[in-house]
């Protein structure tokens, strides 16, 4: 389609913002469909999901706290938080990153991983477990499950390491994250 | 503790209780206790529709033009799936309305039961909200919780959705329309401080210009009260979108003109040109802005929405206020009563350029002796209606904008199209919700050809009910937006978008028990309008238009609003010449 004639009226117009990865934590009512309404809101939008946690919370008011990495530009993550704010059983979107920066928010995921061989492999996995302070939860004669608890990236690391001694599957809960400090998230 | 009545009986009593007096529905197996408990009393009245969508445009119809939130009543599965499409256009376009539906009983969901589909499921993306109620105590609070959203801040579309042996439980009821939701809570108040800074910007303006949307129909007709009387005192030129249309009268001083797509051309030229945009209950469309990084490069623009989503979503603006449009309103009057204002600039500077591009014409046509043009069409049906107390609905497409060109509209809530999603099949059903609110009015679809067949099965519910709604059909005999689009863009290869087969319109209308009349001449044009608004019951107006007309003013396709493509632009010829030989057999 040339300059002059183009066929269509939507363009898009790339702005060259920095991606950014956005920790928020959404408290909703805990009713049936809650969950699909955010990620389907998610998919219907574009926008991206990294990872996402769900559980109840300390409240006796049937609430859930959903946290969820997503990654785009700052207009983009300010897109994402009025969005989903918009959802009627959203109670209240905290971007943890950008109200308490990198330090101002505690995250935290936990990994199992499953790593299998002999040998001087398998001592070499263990020594790795051990310097990453990884749990042994589960071991037979050719296999170890690791679990390990952390930041995302410190995670990512050994992941990486353990896939040059067997690792064979990995299983993660996703981000769970507070605001540090006496005040709520 | 209220009184303890079954399931069904809590549906119609709350509605009731939500002073809504009109419900359009269709009855089926899931839905048969309401239909029942709708048969013993007579608060609230149904109106039988002939499919669900019908209902659904009814609803909304009714809903624009009371300013009431519509209510509907469908049965499950296909009932609630033939809704959807009345849904989403009532969340596109903001508007409030309620839909009833059936459900398998409890115990049978997920089963794969017959009519069973996963109702809250498919319409959560069209929805503002759902609820798939389970226990017969959550139904009194849900039922009102659900008008309330669908009511309060951006109005849209809500579904209750209610499986058939919750109809049948009893449980305690009690009034409780007066509820709001626990967490739904969108804006009330306005910042102050915000709206006087707007202030100040107009007074340091020298091109401003006010572009208007439907947020301002939403906020009621006090809200376009103020408008008028903010345009008044500060003399601003003003605009709007095509549901924004009636806010601001048509025929008012500073009045431009729609703008985008096929707005008029001083309109787009103003908004190209000010340098001050004060956006007051619009999104920023793509029908709107035309090319997105040319839109108004020079200006400063404010937002005013209820909706937080739609600020800074398209277009990225200097003061965003997020506040109802008519607190708003009343806000900046009081700033300029309180601050003392009375030298507003008069932009003498900038109406001279607005009066330049105003001789440019850009809404005239070749009127042709022998043949009716739309243009013309909708001119004298505007003079010849313009008097009464008149409501137009349109359908999709050319007429759609020719009507928004050529019809003036003066008030509020008098003018309902799809916009957001544009809906082919909006219009009639839409019309006759109107025709059941106000049974006294002169109520109006303009239509098209390809439209009107659409949603046709409606002219049973007109008859049935002696509905006095009018249809006047733009018959060029093409869905003509296509067929202009293709002749643009695809070399003029009219692909499938002939009305090959069209039915006599006349008889099609006799046939339902309704009245047709035939219009082929400009010089019968007159009569058979009038015959149409003074025959009672419902009436076909099949107005045979000019077949090859193209809807200019135009910002073609990835065009900024400075570069309109004007109708003088495209001769006759060049438009016959753009139908080949074997083309031309078929018109």
């Amino acid at each position: 389609m040339n300059e002059k004639n183009p066929a269509s009226t939507y363009d898009i117009i790339k702005v060259n913002e920095n991606e950014e990865k956005h920790t928020l934590s959404i408290i909703v009512d805990d009713e049936p469909g809650v969950l699909a309404r955010v990620i389907g809101l998610f998919a219907a939008r574009g926008f991206n999901i990294d990872s996402l946690t769900v559980s109840e919370t300390e409240s006796k008011n049937q609430l859930s706290r959903i946290t969820l990495v997503t990654s785009g530009s700052p207009s983009v993550i300010e897109k994402i938080k009025v969005q989903v704010d918009r959802l009627v059983p959203v109670h209240r979107v905290s971007d943890l990153t950008a109200q308490y920066g990198q330090y101002g928010a505690l995250e935290r995921e936990l990994a199992l991983i499953k790593v299998k061989g002999t040998g001087n492999k398998r001592l070499e996995a263990l020594r790795l477990a051990e310097a990453f302070d990884a749990q042994t939860v589960d071991a037979s004669l050719d296999s170890f499950i690791f679990q390990i608890t952390g930041r995302t990236r410190e995670i990512d690391r050994f992941i990486n390491l353990m896939s040059s001694v067997g690792l064979t599957e990995v299983s993660r809960t996703g981000v769970a994250a507070l605001k540090r400090g006496a005040d709520n998230t | 503790m209220g009184k303890n009545i079954s399931g069904a009986e809590i549906v119609i009593q709350a509605i009731a209780d939500q002073g809504v007096d009109v419900v359009f529905g269709y009855p089926g197996g899931a839905v048969l206790p309401i239909y029942d408990a709708i048969f013993q009393q007579e608060e609230v009245k149904h109106i039988l529709v002939r499919h669900e969508q019908g209902a659904a445009h009814a609803a909304e119809g009714y809903a624009r033009s009371t300013g009431k939130v519509g209510v509907l009543i469908v049965t499950s599965g296909p009932g609630a799936t033939n809704a959807v499409t009345g849904l989403t256009d009532a969340l596109l376009d903001s508007i409030p309305i309620v839909c009833i539906s059936g459900q398998v009983p409890t115990h049978l969901i997920g089963t794969d039961a017959f009519q069973e589909a996963d109702t809250v499921g498919i319409t959560r993306a069209c929805t503002k909200h759902n609820w798939l109620v389970k226990d017969i105590k959550d139904l009194p609070r849900i039922m009102h919780e659900a008008f309330y959203v669908a009511r309060s801040g951006r109005p849209g579309p809500v579904l209750i959705d209610i499986p058939k042996d919750i109809q049948f439980a009893e449980g305690d009821y009690e009034n409780l329309s007066k509820i709001t939701h626990k967490t739904y809570t969108p804006p009330t108040s306005v910042d102050h401080k915000a709206v006087g800074k707007v202030i100040e910007m107009i007074q340091r303006s020298k091109n401003p210009i006010l572009y208007t949307g439907g947020g301002v129909i939403n906020s009621g007709p006090n809200a376009s009260k103020l408008l008028k009387k903010f345009v008044e005192t500060t003399n601003i030129p003003i605009t709007s979108t095509l549901m924004g249309l009636g806010a601001y009268p048509g025929s008012g001083k500073n009045w431009l003109g729609m703008l985008g797509m096929h707005g008029t051309y001083e309109a787009n030229m103003a908004m190209h040109d000010c340098d001050l945009m004060i956006c007051l209950g619009a999104r920023f469309d793509d029908r709107i802005t035309g090319k997105i990084d040319q839109f108004s490069p020079n200006s400063k623009k404010v937002h005013i929405d209820i909706d937080a989503t739609s600020i800074n979503k398209n277009v990225d603006v200097d003061l965003a206020i997020l506040a109802d449009c008519h607190k708003f309103l009343v806000e900046a009057l009081k700033i300029i009563k309180d601050r003392n204002i009375k030298n507003f600039p008069t932009y003498q500077k900038w109406w001279t350029q607005i009066d330049t591009w105003k001789t440019v014409n850009c809404l005239k046509y070749k009127a042709n002796p022998d043949i009716i043009m739309p243009q013309y069409a909708i001119e004298r049906l505007y003079e010849l209606t313009k008097d009464k107390d008149t409501y137009i609905t349109t359908e999709v497409g050319q007429h759609q904008m020719w009507a928004a060109q050529f019809y003036k509209f003066d008030e509020p809530n008098r003018w309902l199209t799809s916009g957001g999603l544009g809906t082919m099949g909006y219009g009639f059903p839409a019309a006759n919700g109107v025709q059941v609110a106000f049974p006294e009015s002169l109520v109006i679809d303009i239509a098209g050809d390809a439209s009107i067949l659409m949603n046709i099965q409606e002219l049973s519910t007109a008859v049935q009910y002696r509905l006095n709604t009018k249809i006047f059909i733009l018959n060029n005999s093409y869905m003509g937006m296509v067929r202009q689009w293709q002749q643009l863009l695809h070399g003029n290869r009219i692909s499938e978008s002939y009305s090959e087969s069209l039915p006599d319109f006349v008889k099609l209308a006799e046939a339902y028990g309704a009245t047709g009349i035939l219009a082929k001449k400009p010089k019968d044009l007159d009569e058979a309008i009038i015959k149409m608004i003074e025959t009672p019951g419902p009436v076909i107006m099949d107005c045979q238009v000019a077949n090859l007309e193209n809807c200019f003013p135009m910002i073609p396709s990835g065009k900024a609003h400075n570069d309109m493509l004007l109708g003088e632009d495209v001769s006759d010829e060049q438009v016959s010449n753009a139908i080949d030989d074997d083309g031309k057999i078929m018109v």
